[in-house]
């Protein structure tokens, strides 16, 4: 058992979680006839909470507590993975980005979020209100704007061969190399 | 509580009104919405939530190594996961697979929009600053990084203005 555990704990390899996060798609399909789609929880918590008088927000979202009671697994999963299944090993991050990092002083790499960046002091800073609360802002208006997001349209409708999800997950990448490259450096010097 | 009311009347109703809403609702399949029935949700979120922390997938340097070009890592875990979920529809479609509640299986349709596009765009932008799409920000706080919880925060901010400028945007 402790050698299960030992084994487990280790990181796993892309070509372990790949595969298995793919077979989520047909296992939520198997189980309930539901579609694996993350970005429309935060559509339900808001027809939930604060549907106001939008129309957007008037439908029937207990239908979807399934999704919202999937979300609360992923939160419990990965309190699982953290403690139960804590790896010995140090994050894995590749040298070129490590020290690129450490221009910006960030050198902390022991958690999959790096503190010195995420922390509740930075909240307040210019640099961790952009990152944490713009960058959050950006995540939730796009993904409902793009009616998807990675698991939605990158992995169920890419599955199903859906062209518009081709489309948007072209976009993400587009996205996502444009701030990473040459919007980022800017602001991790602030 | 008033909507409660509503969904009942709406299920005793039988095929009245809207049949295709309805039609899911009122047939004997009622026990799956016994609380009993969530669990399985509960579970395979517990599992997916483990894959997302041990495959690194919601590391922040794993998202800016993808993005850089500087490992394979990323590419390889959503590469084989679209290749297996899309092995895993063509066969459930082949042979007509059906739910385990009976229903024939629906698979999700994409409809075309420019916010494919722009909405495309502007979460490619999030993505690389928070390191996460929204599933992925479940779990980091579940990781410790408590103050995710406002990362979170905001992107239902951000999914609530939406709501409310929908019909102002370009589609």
């Amino acid at each position: 058992m402790k050698e299960l555990l030992d084994a487990l704990s280790n990181p796993w390899p892309w070509y372990i979680v790949g595969p298995l996060i793919g077979l989520t798609v047909p296992l939520l399909l198997v189980l309930g006839n539901k579609s694996f789609g993350i970005s429309s929880t935060l559509r339900h918590i808001c027809a939930a909470c604060v549907p106001m008088d939008i129309p957007f927000f008037q439908y029937p979202w207990r239908k979807e507590i399934w999704n919202l009671i999937f979300v609360a697994g992923i939160f419990i999963g990965a309190i699982i993975a953290t403690t139960t299944l804590r790896s010995q090993e140090p994050i894995q991050v590749t040298d070129e980005l490590r020290a690129e990092l450490a221009t910006y002083g960030i050198t902390n790499m022991n958690g999959l979020v790096p503190t010195d960046l995420f922390n509740l002091h930075n909240l307040f800073t210019l640099k961790g209100f952009i990152l944490m609360i713009v960058g959050g802002f950006l995540v939730g208006f796009g993904t409902r704007y793009a009616g998807g997001c990675t698991s939605g349209h990158a992995i169920t409708g890419l599955s199903n061969l859906q062209w518009p999800s081709l489309i948007a997950t072209i976009c993400f990448m587009i996205g996502g190399i444009v701030v990473a490259n040459f919007v980022l450096p800017y602001i991790l010097r602030l | 509580m008033k909507t409660t009311g509503s969904e009942t009347t709406k299920l005793s109703q039988g095929d009245n009104g809207d049949v295709q809403s309805l039609d899911r609702e009122s047939q004997p399949i009622l026990k799956a919405h016994s609380p009993l029935h969530y669990i399985q949700y509960i579970l395979v979120g517990i599992f997916f939530g483990i894959l997302l922390v041990k495959g690194e997938v919601i590391s922040w340097f794993r998202i800016q190594e993808m993005f850089r070009f500087q490992s394979f890592h990323m590419y390889g875990v959503i590469g084989s996961a679209v290749l297996t979920g899309m092995i895993s529809i063509l066969l459930l479609k082949k042979f007509h697979v059906k739910a385990l509640n009976g229903e024939s299986m629906v698979f999700p349709v994409k409809k075309f929009s420019k916010g494919n596009i722009y909405g495309g765009l502007l979460f490619g932008f999030g993505w690389a600053m928070t390191g996460a799409c929204p599933g992925p920000l479940y779990a980091q706080i579940g990781t410790g990084a408590v103050v995710v919880i406002f990362t979170l925060l905001s992107a239902i901010a951000g999914t609530w203005v939406y709501g409310l400028l929908q019909k102002k945007l370009p589609h």
